[in-house]
């Protein structure tokens, strides 16, 4: 079936009167009036994310090069002083890190889980579906404000994660969950976790339903067990959705900042602490510092470009 | 035999999964009634100190205050983005032409720019026109996302054109379509993004914590950070503060979340 367009409308009118030489200007001149309409319909959207992404995003990069307390700010000297002096950042090095291990080692599980979970909900001999889907959903109705502070709370040292684990005697005496650097960033990402499994597995979910159901039947109907059928089937058709999940994860990781400010507040000693956290302190807090703020949140850019054009890459490569 | 095998290992991991995710909330609803020494003893039960824990929490913060400021802003975002991104998104469908097209990638581009990259320049410009802690500067960066406008340029694709091309003949106006067809029809899509932009809206911390400098026009997620800076934690009146954030876009969700799951299955198409 051919897609009908105003475009593939109008080119046909076009054309239909073209042997009544009197009647084209009246069509065109239509033709360009809705297309203006067209336009004008999309100008506050347009100008809006122009004038919110792509101008500061500019501006940002010309102030990576400036260096100053405050509004006071002139050019650096070398140029570069913001970059180099984010090589020779302890603390920033640390961040870097940290927010890279955070990527490599919970994306990976929350997209394999929201997988796992798509493909249970989506089987029809499933009972309760409803009220699956709703409490494995939930959490991501909740404020990251709001359970990083619950989990604080719970991983506390006399919180309810020790108790329990006092009682069923897996621990003898309470753990530090939130002072030492591998647990606090495992709490991270535990929480990270928590709450974004369920938005994947809906997206999962919303395109699982999508798939033609002929092709499970043929696939049935050829012998492939359901494991087979999952690779050679289903897995293929989810490709684009896997690859916009797996887009919007790394870029929502890379530039992560509730948890880190309110689960673990960074500590101990700044091995929890995200990039987009030490942007904050760095351009926000005591002694604010735009010029080198600027040069940090370059690199944060520079990453998710990368990753982005990596991900695109492999996701295309595949077919 | 195994089937069985097989339906119990499915349920079973769906119970875990569920408890799971249910139990946090579950432990903040429940330590909300509690006072601050049962919520560290994990009381798991509901107790009787909810009405001292909302004396507590009401006389140490402007909460009322918090809550509207969330709601003024949540809202205004809400409606602000669907009106101008939907008819964007409508527009990039429906009189689609190559430069058109161009731009529409070009707008796509913007979801790969962090907010961290734009987030020093937006400050010194709101500072600059002197819109520091006014409602403008917490809603105009998030009103036009690329993110939306592609969510209705895809929902549009699905939108008949015969019914357009009919309603010319009828002599509607391009607008009277877009208001009185395009919107009606596509009821799902709207609960969807209205879900989406009241749940990132009410949930926003970095952006309204960097532009809102005067504590007396705080958020509800400001609000409850702020609670942990005390010297001493009162659990029970922060895990009612907490409660309190949670509850608004909880119900949203809960209440259209048919729909919900329904733009989205449209959206993916």
């Amino acid at each position: 079936m051919s897609k009908v367009t105003p475009g593939s409308v109008i080119d046909r009118a076009l054309r239909e009167t073209a042997s009544e030489p009197e009647r084209k200007p009246k069509m065109s001149a239509m033709a360009r009036r809705r297309s203006l309409t067209g336009w004008a319909f999309i100008a506050p959207a347009a100008v809006l994310i122009f004038a919110m992404n792509f101008w500061p995003m500019i501006q940002a990069f010309i102030l990576s090069f400036k260096t100053g307390r405050g509004n006071k700010l002139t050019l650096a000297e070398p140029l570069w002083y913001n970059y180099e002096r984010l090589l020779h950042d302890d603390i920033f090095k640390q961040t870097l890190l940290t927010t890279l291990l955070y990527l490599i080692v919970q994306v990976p599980i929350m997209l394999g889980l929201a997988m796992v979970l798509a493909n249970m909900l989506n089987s029809p001999s499933l009972r309760f579906r409803g009220m699956w889907r709703t409490a494995i959903f939930l959490p991501v109705a909740t404020s990251l404000v709001s359970y990083a502070i619950v989990f604080r709370t719970m991983f506390g040292t006399d919180g309810f994660i020790n108790d329990l684990l006092t009682k069923l005697h897996i621990i003898d005496d309470p753990v530090n969950w939130l002072g030492q650097t591998n647990t606090a960033r495992g709490v991270i990402v535990l929480g990270l976790l928590w709450r974004w499994t369920g938005f994947n597995m809906i997206l999962y979910l919303a395109a699982l339903q999508n798939i033609a159901p002929g092709t499970h039947e043929a696939a049935k109907l050829d012998g492939a067990g359901p494991i087979r059928t999952f690779w050679s089937v289903t897995m293929p058709q989810m490709r684009p959705i896997i690859l916009l999940t797996v887009i919007i994860s790394t870029n929502g990781t890379i530039q992560l900042f509730d948890e880190s400010y309110n689960l673990t507040a960074g500590g101990p000693a700044y091995t929890s602490m995200t990039m987009s956290h030490y942007l904050y302190e760095v351009s926000f807090h005591r002694n604010p510092n735009f010029g080198y703020g600027a040069a940090m949140s370059y690199v944060i850019l520079l990453l998710v470009a990368i990753f982005a054009a990596i991900q695109v890459r492999l996701g295309d490569k595949r077919d | 035999m195994t089937n069985t095998l097989r339906q119990t290992g499915r349920y079973g991991f769906l119970a875990v999964a569920a408890v799971l995710s249910v139990f946090p909330l579950y432990f903040m609803a429940v330590s909300a009634t509690n006072d601050s020494q049962d919520v560290l003893a994990s009381q798991l039960t509901p107790g009787g100190k909810l009405i001292e824990n909302i004396q507590n929490l009401f006389a140490a913060q402007d909460v009322v205050g918090a809550f509207w400021h969330s709601t003024v802003n949540a809202v205004v975002t809400t409606v602000l983005a669907l009106a101008v991104s939907s008819i964007a998104g409508y527009a990039f469908e429906v009189y689609h032409s190559r430069a058109k097209d161009r731009l529409m990638w070009v707008l796509l581009l913007a979801i790969m720019i962090p907010f961290a990259a734009t987030m020093i320049p937006l400050f010194q410009v709101f500072a600059q026109l002197g819109l520091v802690n006014s409602t403008i500067a917490v809603v105009l960066p998030v009103i036009a996302t690329p993110f939306l406008v592609l969510l209705f340029r895809q929902t549009a694709r699905s939108f008949p054109h015969e019914i357009i091309e009919a309603a010319r003949m009828d002599g509607v106006s391009e607008l009277g379509i877009f208001f009185k067809m395009f919107i009606p029809t596509m009821r799902s899509a709207y609960v969807a993004a209205t879900v989406i932009t009241f749940l990132a809206a009410w949930n926003n911390f970095l952006w309204p914590k960097v532009i809102l400098l005067n504590n007396d026009y705080q958020t509800m997620p400001m609000l409850i950070s702020n609670l942990l800076s005390g010297y001493v934690t009162d659990y029970g009146a922060l895990m009612l503060a907490v409660l309190i954030t949670s509850v608004p876009t909880i119900i949203l969700f809960l209440a259209l979340q048919r729909s919900f799951v329904a733009g989205f299955t449209g959206a993916v198409k």
